[in-house]
């Protein structure tokens, strides 16, 4: 049976792309956001995970308001990445693995969770950065993976109670896949943000760190709250905590947290960052 | 239309709901299309006939003209499309942020940094 290893949760901001692209590593403005990732790249050494599962929200790429999908699972071969209207270089396309694709497909629609699934899928910044945060110096990310997209753009969105049952059933699904798979996690988005708007720029660190305890120690907290208030909270994009909660749910029975960061800002973002493991 | 639906008031803040989305469709088209550099091309080469091609009305085409961005939001503009159009304009999300509040770059800028403290 597949085995469940963990889940990193990061932000997932344009700008980390222009950062890396132009080796800004190491400046004073990102060295904070940076300097959170080698104990993830100590953690992953050691859980050395065969697949990620990569729940993340589309910003305009594979998307349009043609047809925006509440849920959408990607079952392809391959995933591109692609310009996304910045000219930022585009990173080498991702292996997917449709087999698990298609066994997560056929639990979730199978517990009433009525997705989108895409033979051909592209990723926007979303799920190919916080990939290259994962694994910086590998020329082609060396996982395979599993995109998972969940609808921010249009209203309305999944519930956060929604989300999370979500998640749930997509661990449970991972973990009945018969093959000894190792699977990580990753959840991409938030913390609190607001790029539109006469309240642009608004963050809230007490409510992001309450909400990062949270997932340890209580992790259906954030379900209490509608994604209004959610957005009254942590922002317009804010919202993009859902991905996080959904990653939460999909590791089985309580958590230990391996690592966290948490920074502002970078461009007009709280950056967080958590690994956590399932203590069982 | 009858798409709306946010029930809670909050301060400078609009959720994308069916009836913006309904609104901003042709705008948020044009700026969708941004994601190909041919047509970035185009739109720079020909901003109004640009505009015309993809049937944006008169307060979505002023609003594109004058780069006004709280008017692009308000004649239905989703912000994740709208940042394809700051790009063309070499405009980060903190020059919009910028423009949105009425502060200078450097304000929003700190004004972030102190939210951090």
């Amino acid at each position: 049976m597949a085995k469940i290893v963990g889940g990193i949760t990061t932000s997932h901001v344009p700008a980390i792309g222009r950062a890396i692209a132009g080796s800004q590593q190491d400046d004073p403005y990102w060295k904070p956001f940076f300097d959170g990732f080698p104990p993830v790249h100590d953690w992953l050494q050691k859980v050395k995970p065969d697949v990620a599962v990569v729940i993340y929200n589309d910003h305009g790429l594979n998307f349009f308001l043609d047809k925006m999908p509440t849920f959408a699972v990607g079952a392809a071969p391959e995933y591109q990445n692609a310009d996304e209207g910045w000219g930022i270089p585009t990173l080498p396309p991702y292996k997917g693995d449709p087999a698990l694709s298609w066994h997560i497909i056929n639990e979730l629609v199978g517990k009433e969770f009525d997705l989108t699934t895409c033979q051909e899928m592209l990723v926007d910044h979303a799920f190919s950065l916080p990939l290259k945060l994962l694994w910086p110096n590998e020329e082609r990310c060396p996982v395979r993976t599993v995109p998972v997209c969940i609808n921010t753009v249009q209203y309305p969105l999944p519930s956060a109670k929604r989300c999370y049952k979500m998640g749930k059933a997509l661990g449970e699904a991972i973990a009945s896949w018969d093959d000894e798979l190792r699977v990580v996690i990753i959840g991409t988005g938030g913390l609190s943000h607001q790029l539109d708007g006469e309240r642009a720029g608004f963050v809230n660190k007490d409510f992001d760190l309450a909400f990062m305890e949270s997932l340890i120690n209580d992790p259906e907290w954030a379900t209490q709250y509608s994604n209004e208030e959610i957005v009254e909270k942590t922002g317009t994009q804010g919202v993009e905590l859902l991905m996080w909660l959904a990653t939460r749910a999909a590791l089985p029975g309580a958590v230990r947290k391996v690592h966290a960061n948490y920074h502002i800002p970078i461009s007009n973002t709280a950056a967080g960052l958590m690994v956590m493991e399932p203590i069982g | 239309m009858s798409g709306t639906t946010q029930k809670r008031e909050i301060p400078g803040t609009r959720v994308f709901d069916g009836d913006l989305a309904q609104k901003g469709y042709a705008l948020n088209k044009m700026c969708f299309s941004f994601n190909s550099a041919e047509n970035r091309e185009a739109f720079s080469a020909d901003e109004k006939a640009y505009c015309t091609k993809y049937g944006l009305n008169k307060e979505q085409s002023e609003a594109i003209r004058t780069r006004n961005v709280l008017g692009l939001l308000a004649a239905g503009g989703n912000v994740y499309y709208l940042a394809k159009f700051a790009g063309i304009l070499g405009l980060d999300v903190q020059d919009l942020g910028a423009a949105q509040t009425g502060m200078t770059k450097e304000a929003f800028k700190a004004m972030l940094v102190a939210a951090g403290k």
